[in-house]
């Protein structure tokens, strides 16, 4: 990576002065011309509305003349040839948005779970931790956890367990390998309302002449003592039900990801290992397992800091069923259906930090180990 | 050893084949569904294929209840797509090409905003979009989905343009092409694959995305996933023509897969930071 950095490469030959001269002022023309432009429309934008098919469009156009004025002062920065400025000053305007929306956002939430904001209208009187010491004597928002450490324990479990059985039976250079995976990547391309709406239908949990769905494949088969009642089950056996479409949508992700990672073992290492006497099941066992380490640890964030934040997937399966509540729900409910803001504020904060926990080292590593190539 | 690893191919068949039933089984009952006619949808048969002849009732009456939702994510992913690989693109080519003090930091920072649950801004958002008069309508989720796909999208154009070979790039500068010559001339010309990985990967996201499109639009202008989930929540809507409807919402992001599925493959494994 050290290749790349611009220092170390022969300063450019300079074009003769007067050439160069000659060409900066059409520059400095577009560059006044592309001021003006968004200083102007800036100024008109500020005092009219701008329709367009009868959509609002005065706030996206004001960002566009700022973006058109901004590109004016990009073009005098051409002038000075310092591209290292010139590369912060385009990149200015991506920093500012994650700035603001990511950052300052989270910043203003802290501020409103700290507040006593309930109702429509805004109230910041400082509360200190009440909203979050609130939460952990609030019933419900201990059934949240509950629930959410059920689904990620199932899913985690099922994802890998499935991913890697998978991914070890499709290494075994079959015919038909590519349509396999592709049939069990597909799930991933849906949405997870889409897939929470077909499986909240498919584990039906009528019973008798309603019988639908699953179950009435179990009782054509006469496997009836496999006939469940699904999410609809008593606490906590029904949210571990939701496991199975949320297990059916990215166990082929970890598939993909343990493929990918035994593909990448060099055959070599699986020859001596042959040559050595190893069985087929000790390769796998002894050698390629361990090997597999990093993806599992990539597998187990990637798709862990997913079930912290599973939403759409329960919504779809348990329109809002208290039963099947995770935080990402009750936020949405607390804060939008019930005007508590405050409160809404503090789940959310709380599921950033238990996203954070896990992601953030993930995130240094990552960033650490691709410096070092 | 050869010899025992014959004698279980057909054994590992059967788990694959078995494991494929059961990742088509939701496919196969929707596209079933959708296919029979009124008079032959039954709870009692819903697993058996139609007997009567194909029919797209269901389809229709799925499509009828869904039509104004399908245009409005239409409406909504396309310029989000193309804008967000146009800015993921540019990001991209500047932290992995010009390279200043902190721009891993700042990358790292930037990369964050792809993790995190969107719950823990939503209010500001909220707040935010009404302020600037974009709530409720679809400008203001093109918006959203754009700012909030800015690490993804730069996340694969950064590993795509890390593999362009910096010889060029000296090269380009040594003749005396600037920072934007060598985006023009070099890196934009190479990135058609990459182009086409965020694009596909970025429509997929805002078409199934739900969280930002139930908060941020009014009801006229859902998006399909919103439509969706509400559709399913009314008792008013026979399972049979809710199942068609599902197809339908799902069929864009599954056509895109099918057909473009190794770019969508790629975009995939970039969110889990493998270049």
């Amino acid at each position: 990576m050290n290749a790349q950095e611009p220092k170390i490469l022969v300063p450019r030959t300079r074009a003769p002065e007067a050439a160069h001269r000659a060409a900066r002022l059409p520059r400095v023309v577009l560059a006044l011309i592309l001021i003006a432009a968004g200083l102007l429309s800036l100024f008109i934008l500020s005092s009219t509305d701008l329709e367009i098919a009868g959509r609002n469009f005065t706030s996206i156009a004001l960002l566009l003349s700022a973006l058109v004025f901004y590109s004016g002062v990009i073009v005098i920065v051409t002038l000075f040839e310092n591209e290292t400025l010139l590369s912060f000053m385009l990149l200015l305007p991506s920093i500012i948005a994650v700035a603001v929306f990511v950052y300052g956002f989270i910043g203003w939430s802290v501020r409103v779970s700290l507040s006593q904001w309930q109702g429509l209208l805004p109230d910041y009187t400082f509360v200190g931790l009440e909203q979050y010491i609130n939460l952990f004597n609030d019933r419900r928002f201990m059934i949240n956890i509950r629930n959410t450490a059920v689904f990620t324990t199932g899913f985690l479990a099922g994802c890998i367990l499935i991913g890697l059985s998978l991914a070890i039976l499709l290494d075994q250079r079959l015919k038909g390998e590519s349509l396999f995976r592709g049939i069990f990547l597909f799930p991933m391309s849906i949405s997870f309302i889409a897939s929470g709406v077909v499986w909240g239908w498919l584990m039906n949990p009528a019973t008798g002449s309603r019988i639908t769905g699953i179950n009435l494949i179990f009782q054509t088969l006469g496997l009836d003592f496999l006939i469940s009642r699904w999410h609809t089950s008593p606490p906590p056996w029904g949210m571990a039900f939701t496991v199975i479409p949320a297990v059916w949508q990215l166990s082929g992700f970890a598939m993909a990801l343990y493929l990918g990672g035994i593909r990448s073992i060099p055959e070599e290492v699986r020859e001596a290992a042959r040559v050595d006497g190893a069985s087929e099941l000790q390769l796998y066992r002894y050698i390629i397992m361990p090997l597999l380490q990093p993806v599992t640890l990539s597998a187990v964030i990637i798709l862990g800091h997913m079930s912290l934040k599973i939403f759409d997937l329960i919504v779809a399966i348990g329109n809002k069923d208290i039963r099947l509540d995770v935080p990402g729900i009750y936020m949405w409910t607390t804060t939008f259906d019930g005007t508590n803001y405050a409160r809404g504020a503090a789940i959310g904060i709380l599921m950033l930090i238990s996203v954070a926990v896990l992601v953030i080292p993930y995130l240094i590593y990552s960033i650490r180990t691709e410096a070092e190539l | 050893m050869n010899f025992q690893r014959i004698s279980l191919r057909p054994l590992i068949y059967l788990v694959l084949i078995a494991a494929a039933a059961f990742y088509l089984l939701p496919i196969y009952m929707m596209v079933l569904t959708g296919l029979k006619s009124f008079s032959q949808v039954d709870l009692k048969t819903m697993w058996q294929l139609p007997v009567d002849g194909i029919h797209f009732e269901n389809f229709v009456a799925g499509f009828n209840q869904l039509a104004p939702n399908l245009r409005n994510s239409l409406v909504m992913v396309f310029p989000e797509a193309i804008l967000s690989s146009l800015l993921g693109s540019f990001n991209g080519y500047l932290l992995s090409k010009w390279r200043f003090r902190g721009s891993n930091l700042l990358f790292a920072l930037i990369l964050f905003g792809m993790f995190i649950p969107y719950q823990s801004i939503l209010i500001p958002l909220v707040k935010f979009m009404q302020f600037l008069n974009l709530y409720g309508d679809l400008p203001g989720l093109v918006l959203v989905h754009i700012i909030y796909g800015i690490p993804i999208t730069t996340l694969i154009f950064r590993n795509y343009y890390a593999g362009i070979s910096t010889e060029i790039v000296e090269a380009a500068r040594i003749d005396g092409a600037g920072l934007m010559g060598i985006y023009r001339s070099i890196i934009l010309p190479l990135s058609a694959p990459s182009f086409a990985v965020v694009i596909i990967w970025q429509f997929t996201q805002a078409w199934n995305e739900f969280l930002f499109a139930v908060v941020l639009t009014n009801q006229s202008n859902w998006p399909v996933t919103v439509a969706l989930n509400n559709l399913a929540g009314s008792q008013l809507v026979q399972w049979n023509v809710l199942m068609a409807a599902t197809f339908l919402a799902a069929l864009p992001t599954l056509l895109v897969y099918i057909f473009l599925g190794r770019f969508f493959m790629r975009g995939l494994m970039a969110g889990a930071l493998k270049g």
